[in-house]
């Protein structure tokens, strides 16, 4: 086989790198400068004024800003944990069990996904509101939980991944459904349901529209809301851009390390089975 | 074992099982997806009536309009230009950002790339950054007074202010781009590594070209995940509203009807109108369906055509 070094291809996907990179270094390097710094000074130099943007931050209203990446981090880490597992299990009995009604529940759990969330959201916000459930974590996290390209994700997966013999030699053994789903079946999966939970983490962490409907309390706001409000009331105060700027680089530096080590679970493809390396 | 009367046991619990562990999934999909839509649609179809003053009690109460509110949806002119600004917007951000995803994906495949991993990753970075931060940092990058971008514009005698009410579209679209690019090729990088390398030799001893193999042998394989990821970004841009919405605090040019969403938005929750932002939900909820099934027609049909 030849392999030759191609120059243009190379150059055109380090380019891409670069204009991925781009924003990200520039808030990296803005977010190290002070208030007079980033006004007047070349973009791409590194100013003096990390530490002192990083004290007014905790200063702002008492510390909010870490108010908000807990609730994030709550909102994202429960919420996924929570989906992942109705995924797992909805998925794992899509695949491996024969009952009536069977594609009927599968054809209406994926239905899911092509409704738009707007359709959702709104209405949701109302009816929480209703049994008083508007303006609380819960109504953060609950909506979330049902993710139904998740679930066809799982059901691959454990079609791929669960051989039907194991499962008939644990009935043999006289295991119970419950107990085989927990302590044969959920194991095998754990692979697949890793990148389940993280492409779930990401999207609820990322997610603006549900928290941005259902929330009135800042102090229940995650990142993407409180930011967003940070940004509108600090618009015509130039005063506050150092503070928006040093909290956009803080806000992403956990899913960006997340995102590094855990590189061989981020796969779009889940029906090979076992995870390559 | 011999506590448990083991077969007709066995097989009860079988049969009740599956319900069993789908019943969290349905429960959350009645209250969640069901319930909801149901909800939607009903308000849709109602209005305040307010008589008198609208003061005390009974002088507010819903009534039935039929389809009024559709009717009042359909024939705002605002909420049409909504939409032909997303169209635009959508057209520029589906065929740059799935263009450049094919390109990435292409290429990171070809093996005659150097430095393939460090790429794969900066280019998939982006999808780690909330829309939000995302909109935010390119927001700060198109203001004059610190962006980098100004500077570089200006050395190349161009004066363009990328919050201009002719720009703000591509300002915005290059948003989406950056922050969709990198999982699109992901899919599609994916989807070609899972493809047979015996096909590429075959052709090679053929002597076709790396170019050749690209074109006429991966692209064609790739189409499954192209359909899914274009209907899948179909569906996102005609939703489109965090981006306009984080921006507009920094430009004025962006109205706070920018986007069909942010319509809804603003009728449901500043005008306080229910009915008309339920109704012009499911006016957007219909069109992002016709949007994409529509696509899927076409392309079925081109794929039969080729085929006869």
């Amino acid at each position: 086989m030849r392999r030759r070094f191609g120059l243009t291809p190379t150059a055109l996907l380090l380019l891409g790198a670069v204009y991925s990179l781009l924003p990200v270094t520039w808030v990296v390097v803005a977010a190290t400068k002070s208030r007079a710094e980033l006004f007047s000074s070349n973009a791409f130099r590194p100013g003096s004024g990390f530490f002192g943007n990083l004290t007014e931050l905790n200063a702002y209203r008492d510390g909010i800003f870490w108010h908000w990446m807990g609730n994030t981090a709550l909102y994202a880490g429960a919420g996924a944990l929570l989906s992942t597992l109705v995924s797992a299990v909805s998925g794992y009995t899509l695949a491996k069990y024969r009952f009536r009604g069977r594609n009927l529940i599968f054809n209406m759990l994926i239905g899911g996904i092509l409704v738009p969330s707007v359709v959702l959201a709104i209405p949701q916000y109302l009816l929480l509101s209703k049994i008083g459930l508007a303006n609380t974590y819960w109504s953060v996290l609950l909506p979330g939980i049902l993710h139904p390209y998740s679930i066809y994700l799982a059901r691959v997966y454990a079609g791929a991944a669960i051989p039907d013999t194991m499962l008939e030699a644990a009935r043999i053994d006289g295991a119970g459904e419950t107990r085989t789903l927990r302590q044969i079946a959920l194991p095998m999966m754990v692979p697949g349901l890793v990148t389940i939970f993280l492409f779930q983490f990401v999207a609820i962490w990322n997610n603006f529209l549900l928290p941005f409907i259902m929330l009135a309390d800042d102090q229940k706001f995650p990142l993407t809301v409180g930011l967003y409000t940070l940004l509108a009331t600090g618009a015509n105060q130039p005063s506050l851009y150092t503070l928006v700027i040093t909290g956009a680089l803080l806000s992403i530096l956990p899913l960006i390390a997340l995102f590094l080590t855990m590189q061989r679970y981020w796969r779009t493809d889940l029906s090979g089975g076992a995870v390559k390396g | 074992m011999s506590s448990r009367p083991p077969r007709t046991g066995a097989r009860l619990r079988a049969g009740a099982a599956p319900y069993l562990f789908l019943s969290p999934a349905i429960a959350l999909f009645v209250a969640f997806f069901a319930v909801p839509i149901g909800y939607t649609l009903y308000l849709s179809t109602r209005r305040m009536k307010v008589s008198g003053l609208g003061l005390g009690k009974g002088s507010r109460r819903e009534i039935s309009v039929g389809f009024d509110n559709y009717r009042a949806t359909l024939t705002d002119h605002e909420f049409w230009a909504g939409w032909l600004r997303v169209l635009g917007y959508g057209l520029v951000v589906l065929v740059i950002m799935l263009g450049l995803a094919i390109l990435f994906a292409l290429l990171l495949d070809s093996a005659h790339v150097r430095l393939a991993r460090f790429s794969r990753i900066a280019i998939f970075l982006p999808y780690a950054v909330p829309g939000v931060v995302a909109s935010l940092l390119w927001g700060f990058l198109y203001l004059p007074s610190l962006s980098p971008i100004h500077a570089v514009l200006r050395a190349a005698g161009l004066h363009v202010n990328l919050f201009d009410p002719d720009v703000v579209m591509f300002s915005m679209a290059n948003v989406a781009i950056w922050g969709g690019t990198g999982f699109n090729m992901l899919v599609l990088y994916t989807h070609l590594r899972a493809i047979s390398r015996e096909y590429y030799e075959a052709a090679r001893i053929d002597g076709a070209s790396e170019f050749q193999i690209a074109m006429r042998i991966k692209l064609p394989l790739l189409v499954p995940s192209l359909i899914l990821t274009t209907v899948f970004s179909v569906i996102a841009t005609s939703q489109v509203f965090t981006e306009p919405m984080t921006l507009r605090p920094i430009s004025n040019t962006i109205s706070s009807t920018w986007s069909p969403l942010m319509k809804v938005y603003r009728d449901a929750f500043t005008t306080g109108d229910l009915y008309s932002a339920a109704a012009t939900s499911i006016v957007i909820a219909a069109i992002s369906l016709v949007l994409s099934f529509g696509f899927l027609r076409v392309v079925r049909k081109r794929a039969f055509s080729e085929e006869s």
